[in-house]
């Protein structure tokens, strides 16, 4: 559609259904984020910061960001590595590696702690083996950044996919072809080109793995001031009855979550994420 | 791609590696913890597996959760077409705004989403200090998981459905109006097939998220056995009994669905590929 003409004036089927969704999405959506910030800030500031600074909340706080430092990193070096995979060459078993990579996104997250503890739990597959050794996964800090592995895996590559497909080989062969290395090639041709695809999977990656509620309920234990993540901690608070600390804890991640949707706002004017699905 | 990109395949560097990598790293973060899960389920033997998930109160799980889902589906099917036309067809003030709150659902955290929801239809909450004097009780009922598989669960019809309809060019739509065809013809006739490939798959992918759905819905459900346990939580509390044997076989009947789901959103994309090149 071009601006060029002037605008038709509005028909009534118009006004509805623009007014509808505004609606409709002012209560969905609007309200329930406006009561975050309002029930975090509504005993004041001073209050607000207390909540946060409680130890077992700030050890969540810590605990959450250092989920996000080890898991986002090595999530997309696996999503460059599966992208380059599939868009560069056509191989027996690519639709297979394909679905296997998508697969956590249909997996409830409680699943995905299920299959982690049977893998891993003392129940498990390899658990009984590891303990024999001394080594106990289940019910620490590793298991949280394991299942939160799992949860986010197809999300860098899921970006990248559509975006190498279309953009295809020939700028990397004609890098090639004019005497570059493999890593050359990677650091010159393909990491411009990808970037803000790569970005844009890192953010949404990060407030996942901040967010991850059902997977790491079963893994971690929940032991306060020790594997309890943010969400958790929120569940917990909330158990004990304190709202306001359960409030303030939420706000920070709801102050992430505006971060993510703006960040993508920011990108999608540079085409990033507009063929993408969740 | 053009024929020449594909007979050069192997002329970029990095396929060993890249394969080597991903096959490793699949291997130990996704198979090998769902083939531990399913060894967990085959070792129980046809009988207790049966005898697990057909019991009174898985049934009871299944039927609300699906119920739920199916309902939360509906209304986001409806809202995901009405927010990807309004999105794709009109410019209004605010429009970007809008744009961007449709992801927030997603970017959220599930138990930032339930815990706000369980606040605002509380006694004292804003929502709910309208409708409980007027007798409707969202919280520690259905309509409370049904509330919370939908908030949870919007993007996935606008973001499947919305590129589809930028897609589609003017010209098609104008024939038809020089054909006499009315505007509800037009969206009925012309409009609609094109895009119901990509609202049944926005619709699957929506209505599997919401059978899986946890962190929204523990917070707002309650756990009243058989009138407000969802399947996953019906796991939860399961493992927390210590009931391996039975969080195993449950988490085994969400994995098929999630197989499920998986085979027909891929069926629907090869659908949906053979119509855009017929219109081509």
């Amino acid at each position: 559609m071009s601006d060029a003409t002037p605008r038709p004036a509005r028909t009534g089927t118009e006004i509805l259904l623009i007014g509808l969704t505004l609606v409709l999405t002012f209560f969905i959506i609007v309200v329930p984020v406006a009561l975050i910030f309002t029930y975090a800030l509504r005993a004041g500031i001073g209050a607000y910061l207390a909540n946060i600074l409680a130890p077992d909340t700030l050890h969540a706080v810590f605990l959450t960001v250092l989920a996000s430092i080890v898991v986002v990193p090595i999530n997309i070096a696996f999503g460059v590595c599966v992208a380059w995979l599939v868009t560069r060459f056509r191989f027996p078993g690519r639709n297979l590696l394909i679905t296997i990579t998508e697969l956590p996104f249909s997996i409830s997250p409680i699943v995905a702690g299920v299959c982690y503890l049977f893998l891993y739990g003392s129940q498990g597959l390899l658990g009984p083996l590891l303990e024999a050794s001394g080594i106990r996964l289940m019910f620490t800090v590793t298991a949280i950044f394991l299942v939160s592995l799992f949860v986010t895996a197809p999300f860098v590559a899921r970006e990248l996919i559509p975006l190498m497909q279309q953009q295809g080989g020939d700028d990397e062969e004609a890098a090639l072809s004019l005497g570059a290395n493999g890593w050359q090639m990677f650091w010159y041709v393909t990491l411009p080109n990808i970037r803000w695809a790569l970005f844009y999977g890192a953010v949404l990656c990060n407030a996942r793995v901040m967010g991850e509620f059902g997977a790491v309920s079963v893994v971690s234990g929940a032991i306060r001031g020790q594997t309890n993540t943010l969400p958790l901690q929120i569940s917990l608070l909330f158990n004990d009855f304190n709202v306001a600390g359960s409030f303030a804890a939420a706000s920070t991640l709801a102050f992430i979550a505006l971060l993510t949707i703006v960040a993508k706002a920011a990108l999608e004017t540079r085409g990033v994420g507009t063929g993408g699905r969740h | 791609m053009s024929a020449t990109a594909r007979k050069s395949r192997h002329l970029l560097p990095g396929f060993g590696l890249t394969l080597g990598v991903s096959m490793l790293y699949l291997t130990i973060i996704v198979v090998l913890p769902i083939a531990a899960m399913l060894l967990k389920t085959a070792s129980l033997g046809w009988d207790d597996l049966w005898r697990i998930v057909s019991s009174r109160r898985s049934m009871a799980a299944y039927s609300i959760t699906f119920s739920s889902a199916l309902i939360a589906t509906v209304f986001n099917g409806l809202f995901g077409v009405l927010l990807a036309w309004v999105l794709v067809r009109y410019h209004f003030p605010g429009k970007r705004v809008l744009e961007a709150l449709v992801d927030l659902p997603f970017a959220l955290p599930t138990a930032v989403a339930g815990l706000t929801l369980v606040t605002l239809f509380s006694e004292n909450g804003w929502y709910g200090q309208v409708l409980i004097p007027l007798g409707i009780t969202v919280n520690y009922t259905q309509a409370g998981i049904v509330i919370a598989m939908i908030f949870t669960s919007i993007p996935f019809v606008v973001r499947t459905v919305q590129p589809v309809l930028e897609d589609i060019q003017p010209d098609i739509e104008e024939a038809a109006r020089t054909l006499g065809a009315t505007r509800w013809q037009i969206f009925a006739r012309v409009i609609w097939p094109v895009i119901l490939p990509a609202f049944i798959a926005g619709c699957v992918l929506s209505f599997a998220r919401s059978i899986g759905e946890f962190g929204g819905v523990v917070f707002i459900a309650g756990n009243l056995p058989g009138l407000t346990e969802v399947v996953s939580l019906l796991i939860y509390i399961r493992l927390d009994e210590f009931s391996y044997e039975g969080a195993a076989a449950l988490a085994t009947v969400l994995l098929l669905v999630a197989f499920l789901t998986l085979l027909v959103t891929n069926l629907l994309q090869s659908w949906q590929l053979r119509y855009m090149d017929k219109s081509r």
